[in-house]
């Protein structure tokens, strides 16, 4: 029996539960200084003079820079004069061309200004103090009406806030035959990543090769954004993704403050090491979503939705970096898993004196579902219908696969009714609504909500773009796996290790994984969007498969036996020829023949995107004197096609609705009327906690994919679906007070306010 | 000033700066990394490590105020990264897959042992609200329960064939 399919426990646990593993700011390099930023306390304003005299005279300081250091880089990249294209989104250039350290403009609370490099990592802290930044306070521009007014420019060169737009003008006709129409505008809060380790790195130039090592979902783009910016061949940079605290899409590549420890590594000759702070990186690093929707639905009164539009202002902060990419990701998904003749999206992406906004867990997809999820329940609302029996009304039927959606693309496979159906049938929807009108009936203080939602994602959306893999079986009878994919926490070692085991019969403790080095791995993508075993994994399948196959010829020379008539037994991993058990031939011995040390094959393999689906059903209380909503019951269907490890899967799906469930109710950054940060510490953004949560309850359902794995992506998913799904929860439990809709998060306040406008007690 | 403290059962001496964190001390002075610094606020849990055997913030404390007590971080409780040495809390972390990225787990293991040792057979809500000062982003905390609560019915199991025996 395969191995595939199966609860494997993970390779990579015992060294990380008894040494702990080895992040960045565990490496000790020789010399090694430490790096403190100088960063802007103020949202927006001009510098008119830095003077680092008094941190250069500090203990331990060993240097201080600023912009007017930054003399050896590469030439920018030129201009080709075409403007803003979604094709090539990040980061943008011309007049919104994004500094490394800001040279005479600030922009956003964070931004860095210089650098101070100590010793000791407590001496960064006091020398920073003593670096001196005069500022000239602009008026800030907080929030989507402050941008698209354009009374205050970010970037005047540009002479507009609105960095981008795009997708489809407005048809009002698709609406003209609806019976019933109903429209809302929904806020998709700024949200933190928050990864447990935040952002790092550490470099050192030696013989003329920079060694960097950086907490980052991928190493190759990283090499390559430093290629670009030191103005280095690619050939003389090394980069190292060592264990990575977590990444959830903010570590895509690396930020310009770990480019500028790398760059200061080699502009003084020393090794340096940052690793930021909470509180830095609560400022810092990327925050994700940031979209006010304007949703506008229509049906027919017995349930038929006939009409969608989604209009999204898109607030990438204060830089336009992925943030400007990340709408084209919601408009592509803004039909959702329905089967609706007419939908349509389109977006204006605007900056403001906030940090930059770029790919967070489900990265423009969840802001989908959310608009098309919360239209969906509004309109059934309206009809005065089951939003769950509006939704098996209108799911793109089975019979209709491939589907095109309006939106643009074309959805490879599903089981949407089955999921919902499956969902429902799950948490027991029916006797949950027969409780929640007894509580009702009675007038508890305690409302139960039931939350559905029904979603379809796309994962590997850069499919084209492929991902690398080389096995080696060498002569001793063990294999090393190099993949371009890059692990911080989803257990891609355990996998990669199983997918040889299952093809080969060498068994896992034998298989070496090895990823995020460019000098061993120097061609890779890497670990977002939910790309990884459907591309890397796949990758490492087929060269598998290749080395078998150069295997068969090797073995059939050593039985000296026809390749036909050889066979690989799986179960002990030897050659045999067929009939013939006694014709054995061990893995150690068939590389052994093949010279060179062993066998390799490399494998860049490209696909196309896929369409995972699902859904969820969300069960809360709200007490409807306070205002307090808490999840009590969370049940899903997340259909990511075949499974290669159900402990793995399961453990993707359990974060993943965790980080929705954060959304709905708890997590979001907050800024004042001037642009200062009111969420830049854990003990003001509200991150989930254990106490706040139930644990899930997972269904299983597995649809394949047409690829040799049958695999879909199962990274995002689970955000995509219980976002919705707890914030229409809430608004249901308190919908027969009459509220409607309760934007996110459905904190005590929100909710209390929203119960007693719609009592007229406000 | 000179700080001594008992690190997993051996002596660590070092002269330092009289504000040297705990968590510094470990990791620098310990040369122990497992334990990770997670914010600054005390909020995250990830630099839990037991004090004279009760889980504290290291962060939250000065080294100095270890001088002349003993702490065990999370290299301290398996005898090797062998499975078979692991901790009954380690071996179960594993087990119900308790653990992603691992960047919390130090922490997360230390406090699970600490809960364990004051709450033999915690329910699930005990965990929960036990483990409310240990963030983790990854698992949803789901399997990290599980992990507890499995630890704790296998010390449950432990002591019962022990009194048989």
């Amino acid at each position: 029996m395969s191995i595939l399919g199966t609860r494997v426990v993970r390779t990579e646990d015992p060294r990380l539960l008894t040494k702990g593993g080895t992040y960045v700011d565990d490496m000790r390099l020789p010399g090694m200084a430490r790096v403190t930023f100088v960063r802007s306390p103020v949202a927006h304003a001009m510098i008119t003079g830095i003077d680092t005299s008094a941190a250069l005279a500090a203990p331990g300081v060993v240097a201080a820079l600023t912009a007017a250091d930054l003399t050896d880089l590469g030439p920018p990249p030129p201009d080709d004069g075409s403007g803003p294209n979604e094709a090539a989104p990040l980061p943008l250039g011309g007049p919104w061309s994004e500094p490394l350290l800001a040279v005479d403009r600030v922009r956003y609370v964070g931004e860095p200004v210089a650098m101070v490099i100590t010793d000791e990592r407590y001496q960064g802290e006091d020398a920073a103090e003593l670096v001196s930044v005069d500022y000239e306070a602009l008026p800030a521009v907080v929030g989507y009406d402050a941008a698209l007014s354009g009374s205050t420019l970010l970037f005047p060169a540009a002479e507009t806030n609105v960095a981008i737009s795009g997708g489809a003008p407005a048809d009002d006709s698709a609406f003209e035959g609806c019976e019933v129409v109903v429209e809302q505008t929904i806020e998709n809060q700024r949200l933190a990543p928050v990864p447990m380790e935040g952002r790092a790195a550490a470099a050192i130039w030696e013989d003329g090769k920079l060694t960097a090592w950086v907490s980052t979902q991928n190493a190759q783009i990283t090499r390559f954004i430093l290629s670009g910016v030191l103005g280095l061949d690619p050939g003389a940079i090394r980069v190292v993704a060592p264990d990575v605290g977590g990444g959830f899409g903010a570590k895509v590549g690396l930020d310009r403050d770990a480019i500028l420890v790398v760059w200061a590594a080699k502009h003084i000759g020393h090794a340096l090491s940052w690793t930021e702070t909470r509180s830095e990186n609560l400022l810092g690093m990327t925050h994700g979503r940031a979209q006010r929707q304007t949703i506008k639905i229509g049906g027919t009164r017995d349930g038929r939705i006939q009409a969608y539009r989604l209009d999204i202002v898109q607030d990438t902060g204060a830089y336009p970096r992925m943030g400007g990419f990340l709408p084209f990701l919601t408009r592509l998904m803004a039909a959702g898993p329905y089967d609706i003749p007419n939908a349509s999206a389109a977006s204006t992406t605007v900056v403001t004196n906030a940090t930059p906004i770029a790919a967070y867990r489900g990265a423009g997809r969840p802001e989908a579902t959310a608009a098309i999820e919360r239209a969906v329940d509004l309109f059934a609302a309206e009809i005065g219908k089951d939003p769950a029996d509006v939704r098996r009304m209108n799911l793109v039927p089975d019979g209709k696969f491939p589907y095109q959606s309006p939106c643009g693309p074309v959805y490879d496979s599903g089981a949407y009714t089955g999921a919902l159906d499956q969902v429902l049938a799950g948490a027991g929807y029916r006797e949950l609504r027969a409780e929640q009108a007894r509580r009702r009936e009675r007038g508890d203080v305690l409302q139960l909500g039931l939350g559905v939602s029904s979603y379809v994602e796309i994962t590997a959306a850069d499919a084209e773009g492929g991902e690398t893999a080389q096995l080696i079986v060498h002569d001793n009878g063990t294999a090393t796996v190099y993949t371009g994919s890059s692990a911080h926490g989803q257990g891609h070692h355990t996998a990669w290790a199983m997918l040889v085991e299952a093809e080969l019969g060498i068994e896992m403790a034998k298989v070496t994984v090895i990823h995020g080095d460019t000098d061993l791995i120097p061609l890779g993508t890497g670990t977002y969007g939910s790309r990884s075993l459907q591309l890397g994994g796949v990758a490492v399948h087929k060269a598998a498969v290749e080395v078998k196959e150069q295997a068969r010829l090797l073995a059939a020379d050593l039985l000296e036996a026809s390749e036909s008539d050889l066979e690989l037994d799986t179960g002990s991993g030897t050659w045999q020829v067929r009939g013939d058990p006694a014709s054995s031939k061990t893995w150690a011995e068939v590389a052994s023949h093949a010279g060179d040390g062993g066998l390799t094959a490399s494998v860049h393999h490209t696909a196309q995107p896929t369409f995972p689906f699902g859904s969820h059903v969300a069960v809360v209380e709200v007490d409807t004197e306070t205002g307090k909503a808490r999840l009590i019951r969370h049940v899903t269907v997340d259909d990511a096609g075949t499974v290669l490890n159900p402990i793995l899967f399961e453990g993707q799906r359990h974060g993943g609705i965790a980080q929705g469930v954060a959304q709905a109710l708890y997590e979001e950054v907050a800024y004042d009327a001037d642009g200062n940060p009111l969420t830049s510490t854990l003990v003001d953004y509200a991150a989930i906690t254990a106490a706040e949560l139930p644990s899930f309850e997972l269904l299983t359902s597995e649809t394949p994919a047409a690829n040799p794995l049958g695999a879909k992506g199962i990274g995002e998913a689970g955000t995509i679906g219980s976002t919705p799904a707890t914030q229409n929860a809430v608004i249901d439990a308190v919908s027969h007070l009459g509220v409607r809709h309760i934007d996110m998060p459905a904190t005590p306040e929100r909710v209390w306010a929203a119960i007693n406008a719609a009592r007229g007690t406000l | 000033m000179k700080v001594t403290v008992t690190v997993n059962g051996s002596q660590v001496e070092a002269e330092v700066p009289d504000r040297t964190l705990l968590v510094h001390f470990l990791r620098e002075q310990a040369s122990l990394t497992a334990t990770n610094v997670g914010c600054d606020t005390s909020s995250c849990g990830a630099c839990t490590v037991l004090l004279d055997g009760q889980s504290v913030k290291s962060c939250t404390l000065l080294a100095a105020q270890a001088d002349g007590r003993a702490v065990q971080t999370v290299e301290g409780l398996a005898s090797g990264d062998d499975p078979d040495a692991m901790h009954p809390v380690q071996r179960a972390f594993r087990a119900e897959h308790g653990l992603q990225c691992g960047f919390c787990t130090p922490g997360m293991v230390m406090a699970a042992v600490s809960l364990l040792a004051e709450n033999s057979s915690p329910t699930e809500e005990e965990v929960r609200s036990a483990l409310e000062g240990n963030l983790c982003r990854c698992t949803g905390y789901h399997n990290i329960v599980r992990a507890v609560l499995a630890a704790a019915s296998e010390n449950q199991a432990t002591a019962a064939s022990e009194r048989q025996a």
